[in-house]
């Protein structure tokens, strides 16, 4: 890939898009086991043990919707639309002329969930979505809104993915978070795309006065393209945002990945955190602070490793517009270093189990609010991952 | 145990050792003193097989086998141990999870181990991370004693820690090298367990108000000088300095 700081573009007319029509499941038991299997790849459960609730799209279709707990709402975007006034959050934060993925998908018939915890509402166990491309060269266009009432705590697991032997496809997906005053939304993104698939999640978030948004974005899988950079505003007093991504890439694959926090309001904080890996990829690992008011606190890591060839390239951006402001980044990308390989080594591994626990530690980010189930198969996946980098 | 003969050793195209000739019979502990820069630690990194050190000419045996080119791992599984001076952070990987993979025997107490260090609460630590001169030493002697090595080369134990981890530090020595004499003794005899052997490298020489060593040398310019009692090596260093060693036979 040449340098120019972006990921290559694909062409809408290349893919087929529009309505598709698979059966709706009312019982989730009945899913094909194959589908089964790769949900549970990417966090989504079909036993729905310790779930609150699931939503799932595939394709263009709504295959399953349903509410395990009181105290929280999910439902297709369709439904939400004439069940509620959504004027005032839905395309109020991504513009549609932002590029010529968001025009398409401001354009083209969305589907997707609307997922709100009600005030006061502690949702102890997370809701699960998962978003699924089975048709060859399909474009799937999903619109997803996402409100944490006030006062409440709701945890999302949103996983995407592919059908085994599907090769190509685009996901355009528009996103709005709205964090209300006092609330929690702790949102878990795993993405196990195909070799050939480009993905453009367009995201906007706003943290209204104390309220938490904790987003954590996994991709391990080898994929296309993919271009992300969710923009969170902190907009009242004690707001905060934390991004944490670990992001492998293999040879073919381009992650374009970065994260943008805007900090209006007064004592407002947040962090990014991003570890990377290639081993003959592309990586660009972006983060964005901007600094607006005065007594506000934000902090960026971005570090990468070069397992094999390709391009690591990361873009730590501070802006402060006002003095006052606590902001500060930490960027290192290079190979492990051979003394902690042989550090392990002088403990009795070898130089191959040696590079393999640095680079499982690497991507240990204790990410906050992960199931521990969850954290067991990336374990897994990482595993397995690992075989391929070697 | 061990047995170096003749060797030589350069590091990045630079002779440092020369020549050096070194035996550690079993069960000994013998200290190697010499001022900085005089080639301490690369004699032994070389012991160990880091990269870097070239071994020119010369031979390392250890329990009988030639481990001059041995990868490094194999040399910890024949029961060489180090204690490093200044370790990596690896981030992302546990004290406790370096310990359970390191151990010897799966039936090591790590638990039991690190309260004996006053370590139990940094077991969930990333391995080195923040911690003080005094924690790194105990984390490397937990390190080790869940390996058990029959042969431990320590760099510098007593390197940046205070009185009062000192006191830990030597304690934890010596049960490492089934020296001295333990906590709660039941019996007023010394332990009739093996003793292991061990190479201690010091500038400074504090170590030797905690642990015994059977015999003393001194390392100067890459050629070792000298080969006597620890302690009267010790004081000859202290009222003459380094420099009078140069002129002492090996």
């Amino acid at each position: 890939m040449k340098n120019d700081n972006q990921a290559k573009n694909p062409r809408l007319s290349d893919y087929q898009a529009g309505r598709t029509n698979h059966e709706y499941l009312a019982d989730l038991k009945a899913i094909n086991p194959a589908d089964a299997d790769k949900f549970l790849s990417v966090g989504v459960d079909a036993s729905e043990d310790f779930r609150a609730g699931t939503f799932i799209v595939k394709d263009q279709s709504v295959l399953h919707s349903k509410t395990k707990q009181k105290g929280v709402d999910i439902m297709s975007i369709t439904q939400a639309k004439d069940k509620f006034d959504l004027s005032s959050y839905l395309w109020k934060g991504v513009d549609p002329g932002k590029d010529e993925y968001t025009s398409w998908a401001h354009e083209q018939p969305a589907e997707g969930y609307f997922i709100r915890s009600q005030p006061g509402q502690i949702i102890q166990a997370p809701v699960q979505s998962c978003l699924y491309i089975e048709k060859e060269q399909f474009a799937q266009n999903v619109h997803n809104l996402v409100i944490a009432e006030e006062g409440s705590h709701l945890s999302i697991i949103n996983g995407c993915a592919t059908s085994p032997h599907l090769i190509s496809g685009l996901h355009v997906g528009i996103t709005e978070f709205y964090v209300k005053k006092g609330a929690v939304l702790s949102f878990t993104m795993i993405h196990d795309w195909g070799k050939e698939v480009n993905v453009r999640p367009r995201t906007v978030g706003y943290v209204e006065e104390g309220g938490v948004l904790i987003s954590n974005y996994i991709s391990l899988r080898p994929v296309g393209s993919l271009q992300m950079s969710p923009t969170t505003h902190l907009r009242g007093k004690g707001a905060v945002a934390r991004f944490n991504s670990i992001l492998v890439a293999d040879k073919g694959s381009t992650l374009d990945v970065g994260s943008n926090v805007i900090l209006e309001a007064p004592e407002t904080k947040a962090e990014i955190i991003s570890r990377a890996i290639t081993f003959g990829g592309d990586i660009l690992a972006k983060g964005k602070l901007v600094g607006l008011v005065p007594e506000v606190k934000a902090h960026l890591e971005c570090k990468g490793l070069i397992l094999k060839d390709g391009l690591m390239l990361a873009i730590p951006e501070l802006e402060a517009h006002v003095p006052g402001v606590e902001m500060s980044h930490e960027a290192a990308v290079g190979k492990i270093d051979n003394r902690e390989i042989e550090y392990l080594m002088a403990r009795g591994l070898t130089e191959e189990e040696a590079v393999s626990t640095i680079v499982r530690g690497f991507l240990n980010v204790d990410i906050e609010g992960l199931p521990s189930g969850l954290k067991q198969r990336l374990d897994k996946v990482i595993s397995e991952t690992e075989k391929d980098m070697f | 145990m061990l047995l170096i003969e003749d060797l030589g050793v350069q590091v990045g195209g630079k002779p440092i050792l020369k020549n050096v000739n070194m035996e550690i019979p079993d069960g000994e502990t013998h200290v190697l003193f010499g001022p900085n820069g005089s080639g301490k630690t690369t004699l032994m990194m070389t012991i160990m097989g880091f990269t870097g050190y070239t071994v020119t000419h010369g031979k390392i045996t250890f329990k009988g086998h030639d481990v001059t080119f041995m990868p490094i791992n194999e040399r910890a599984e024949l029961g060489i141990g180090v204690l490093f001076q200044r370790p990596p952070t690896i981030h992302g990987l546990k004290t406790r999870t370096l310990v359970e993979i390191c151990r010897k025997n799966p039936n090591t107490d790590i638990d039991a181990l690190a309260e004996d260090l006053s370590f139990k609460n940094f077991l969930e630590r990333d391995v080195n991370e923040n911690l003080s001169g005094g924690e790194i030493k105990r984390s490397e002697l937990l390190q080790l004693q869940a390996q058990e090595p029959d042969l431990l080369l320590l760099d510098e134990p007593e390197s940046g820690v205070d009185l009062e981890n000192m006191a830990v530090v030597g304690d934890a020595i010596n049960r490492l090298l089934h020296r001295g004499i333990p906590k709660n003794p039941t019996c007023s005899l010394p332990s009739k367990r093996e003793k292991k052997s061990c190479l201690v490298i010091t500038h400074t020489g504090y170590i030797l108000d905690y642990i015994t060593a059977d015999r003393g040398q001194v390392l100067y310019d890459g050629v070792l000088r000298c080969s006597q009692n620890a302690r009267e090596i010790l004081k000859w260093i202290r009222e003459y300095g380094y420099a009078e060693c140069v002129g002492c036979p090996q």
